[in-house]
């Protein structure tokens, strides 16, 4: 079964600052400390996490014995109740501590935390249903700290180079997943077993799952250590948005706007999986190399993520976010076109990672545009579940229509929606006047409306820098 | 915790990097001393000698050869016994198989490879001498394999793994080829489906545990939309037929008319689904054997009327009989065995 894709909800990465030059150490010396951070954070995580990810399939099959085709998948309930924990996270970020200063980072503590203490879990529970369960407690301290990590990225970088600075943590973060695996094979590695000696023998995954545990505290010991309990551009220590208010962000006309069009797009995106399975069948790949798909996904990703970022800054991110699924449309149409062999898998791979890279990070910059600063959190979940969400309902809506009209059949039907829903959002998508520009008016449909929930002198374009 | 000054933050992470990787180290290296003991032959282990192993008309009469797992220097590799002493002396033959059966003297051997950033695998076509033809290159973890009667066509399945965080979902990948022209079917999901009569698409179509008929017939199993079921498959149209529900991992018998396979039955612990069942192609009835356990694995039959599979065991598995017709007990023919298969 194929369920909505994985990276809607968690965030690839790559190194950042890779090439020299001027140019590049400029764009370093804008993305502040606490960025690089949290960067650090989420590439450190994500390397304990896919540590995991990258021996489960193994580790069930070898070292417990269990046919993976045993197991009931829960993984279609997980990713909707995923995107709540997601809601609740940014909206609990939001609420203010003792001292006035919003609980992101407490609640991105707790999140990591989460996901820290269900890898020497991994040691104890041996069963389908147990080991399930751990599972989704690892994703439910992913869905909780995801929003308010967004927004200490927005809070504490000027307004007008967040596209770099979400392009520098998104491409650290695939960095992380792309070096988990490579980890996770040298541990085994060293633990000297072949990697394939089913029959009961869990040492070298005990050593994996212990060495992730280690990886993973690391992580938050770094958040806890050099990221900031306050950020530079928090909101008022007055604002304790009520559940209600962080449910009014809705009517903030750009924010609604934002998230109708991340949802109408997110509603036309085919998951990873059916891509990678169309990619197989329409382009002609041999099937041992269909594991190396999602590697060139998010090797692009990590390459594209930084400048694209920047490119956001420059050109406007809502404009970069539709041109993005733009760049996906061409993804398809390449695959349905009669081209076929590995270049042009190489190039279907390299657009869907520039996708990801003018998407990602981007609708989240674009987000903290329209949301003011002391409901940063609960505005990033509202976007980003929608997000979830839509591409979830898009997977199931896929998987019925390649049943009534061929797999081929039904990325032609997706491919002229996402044409018809680029072209929607395009009508309704306005460009803040200047985006991050703090002297500029800013969108002049978005803040400064009198149903504006909180403090409306704290938005976007008004931040301080 | 703001307060603390730089010098603070940097000297607690880097005691805190040298106590977690410690912990991780000593991790790895109890991990290593482990597996180390592994090439050591445990005291009252199956007796395991290096010797020739064929294919071929053995000349002291039927043989079983199996992948042996017990532990020594010979442990993962392909030994022979006589089929009427499956627990005697073992003659190992030095080639490594995850995977392995044979027939009229051609082998199939699911291999793993050790690279340098990841490992890979592949199915290599052995000769009566279990020397390799030829490999094709798999893209997962190793499960199924078979031959046909005639030794012309092997067909094998894998585990492939999505890349979901986290992720449980698992697809197969089973391809067939033919050993004379190396003619080479993939991915059997490109087949023509035909479900209760019509002409059936999903995106969700699996399939693994080719046995098979002929050089053009075989069975297996398709999943689809959380069913799994019993297909005749035909080489030559290129199409899967359904036949039967609730069939997995299913083996023919010698003489054609009886499926034995995996039956998920209803109330059973999701960790331990399925029961050894019979089923009866002319008239589709199914029989449940005297096996009264979980088992995963494609049976194999030693005769028309008895059953050999894999049974967790204390090196990994071990080799059981039933009964197909229902009756008897469950019996215990070797330890520290998988991947068995009969030859002569």
């Amino acid at each position: 079964m194929y369920v909505a894709d994985s990276r809607s909800s968690k965030a690839p990465a790559a190194p950042a600052p890779a090439s020299g030059g001027p140019g590049r150490r400029g764009a370093l010396r804008a993305v502040p400390g606490t960025v690089l951070a949290l960067g650090a954070v989420s590439l450190v995580t994500d390397v304990s996490s896919e540590m995991v990810s990258a021996v489960l399939p193994l580790y069930l099959l070898t070292g417990l014995g269990l046919s993976p085709l045993g197991f009931g998948l829960l993984d279609g309930i997980q990713n909707g109740f995923s995107a709540l924990v997601r809601l609740a996270g940014g909206h609990l970020a939001d609420r203010r501590g003792r001292d006035g200063a919003a609980r992101h980072k407490a609640v991105a503590a707790v999140g990591y935390g989460l996901s820290a203490l269900c890898k020497p879990l991994l040691l104890l529970v041996h069963t389908v249903p147990l080991i399930g369960a751990v599972i989704a407690v690892d994703r439910t301290g992913k869905g909780l700290r995801t929003a308010p990590r967004d927004a200490m990225i927005s809070l504490s970088t000027e307004p007008a180079h967040r596209g770099r600075a979400f392009g520098v943590h998104r491409a650290m973060d695939t960095a992380g997943a792309l070096l988990g695996p490579l980890t996770a094979f040298l541990v085994l590695r060293l633990a000297g077993g072949p990697l394939l000696a089913d029959g009961g023998e869990r040492h070298g995954y005990d050593a994996v799952f212990t060495v992730s545990a280690c990886v993973a505290a690391l992580g938050v010991l770094i958040l806890l250590l050099f990221v900031p309990n306050r950020q530079v551009a928090d909101g008022p220590s007055t604002a304790a948005p009520s559940l209600r208010d962080s449910l009014a962000l809705l009517r903030l006309p750009g924010l609604r706007r934002l998230t109708l069009c991340a949802v109408l797009l997110g509603l036309t995106t085919v998951s990873d999986s059916f891509l990678y399975l169309l990619i197989q069948r329409r382009l002609g790949l041999d099937t041992s190399l269909f594991p190396l798909l999602p590697l060139g996904t998010a090797a692009a990703f990590l390459l594209l993520a930084v400048p694209l970022g920047a490119l956001a800054d420059r050109i406007g991110r809502r404009r970069l976010f539709l041109a993005g699924h733009a760049v996906l449309l061409l993804a398809y149409g390449l695959l349905l076109s009669p081209v076929s062999g590995v270049p042009a898998v190489v190039c279907v791979l390299l657009l869907h990672g520039a996708f990801y890279a003018a998407t990602d990070g981007v609708l989240a910059a674009a987000a903290a545009d329209a949301v003011p600063a002391g409901q940063r959190g609960a505005g990033l979940a509202l976007v980003g579940t929608g997000q979830a969400l839509a591409r979830f309902a898009c997977s199931l809506l896929f998987g019925a229509l390649w049943s009534a009209v061929g797999g081929t059949g039904a990325l032609g039907w997706s491919a002229g929606a996402l044409a018809v829903c680029v072209l929607g959002a395009a009508a309704v998508l306005r460009e803040p006047a200047a985006p991050g520009d703090p002297a500029a008016p800013g969108d002049p449909a978005a803040p400064r409306e009198p149903d504006t929930p909180r403090d409306p002198a704290a938005t976007a374009s008004e931040e301080p820098s | 915790m703001n307060r603390l000054q730089n010098r603070t933050r940097v000297i607690v992470l880097l005691v805190a990097v040298l106590l977690l990787g410690a912990v991780g180290t000593g991790a790895v290296l109890y991990a290593a001393d482990r597996t180390a003991q592994r090439d050591q032959a445990q005291p009252g282990g199956p007796a395991v000698a290096e010797g020739a192993v064929t294919l071929q008309g053995p000349s002291g009469g039927r043989e079983l050869v199996f992948r042996n797992m017990a532990w020594g220097p010979h442990r993962d590799e392909l030994t022979a016994v006589p089929a009427d002493r499956p627990d005697g002396p073992r003659t190992a033959s030095g080639v490594q198989c995850l995977r392995f059966y044979a027939a009229a003297g051609t082998g199939i051997c699911l291999q793993s490879q050790h690279g340098a950033l990841e490992d890979t695998y592949r199915a290599v076509v052995l000769d009566d001498h279990l020397r390799e033809r030829r490999s094709f290159p798999a893209a997962g973890i190793p499960t199924r394999s078979r031959v046909s009667p005639s030794g012309h066509l092997a067909a094998w399945t894998v585990f492939v793994s999505g890349d979901s965080y986290a992720g449980t979902d698992f697809s197969t990948r089973t391809s067939i080829v033919d050993v004379r022209d190396w003619n080479l079917r993939d991915n059997l999901e490109t087949f023509d489906v035909i479900k209760d009569g019509h002409p059936y698409q999903a995106h969700d179509i699996n399939i693994w545990g080719v046995t098979f008929a002929d050089d053009n017939a075989f069975y297996a199993t398709l999943a689809t939309g959380g069913h799994t079921y019993l297909v005749h498959g035909d080489l030559a149209a290129h199409s899967l037929t359904t036949l039967h529900e609730n069939v997995e991992c299913p083996s023919l018998s010698p003489d054609g008319t009886r499926i034995a396979y995996k039956k998920r039955v209803p109330g059973a612990s999701p960790d331990a689904p399925w029961r050894l069942y019979v089923l009866d192609l002319a008239t589709m009835t199914e029989t449940a054997t005297a096996e009264q356990r979980n088992i995963d694995d494609q049976a194999v039959w030693s005769d028309t009327g008895t059953l050999l599979y894999a049974m967790p065991g204390d090196y990994g598995a071990d080799l059981w009989t039933v009964p197909a017709d229902g009756g008897g007990a469950p019996r215990r023919v070797t330890q520290a065995a998988v991947a068995p298969a009969y030859l002569g």
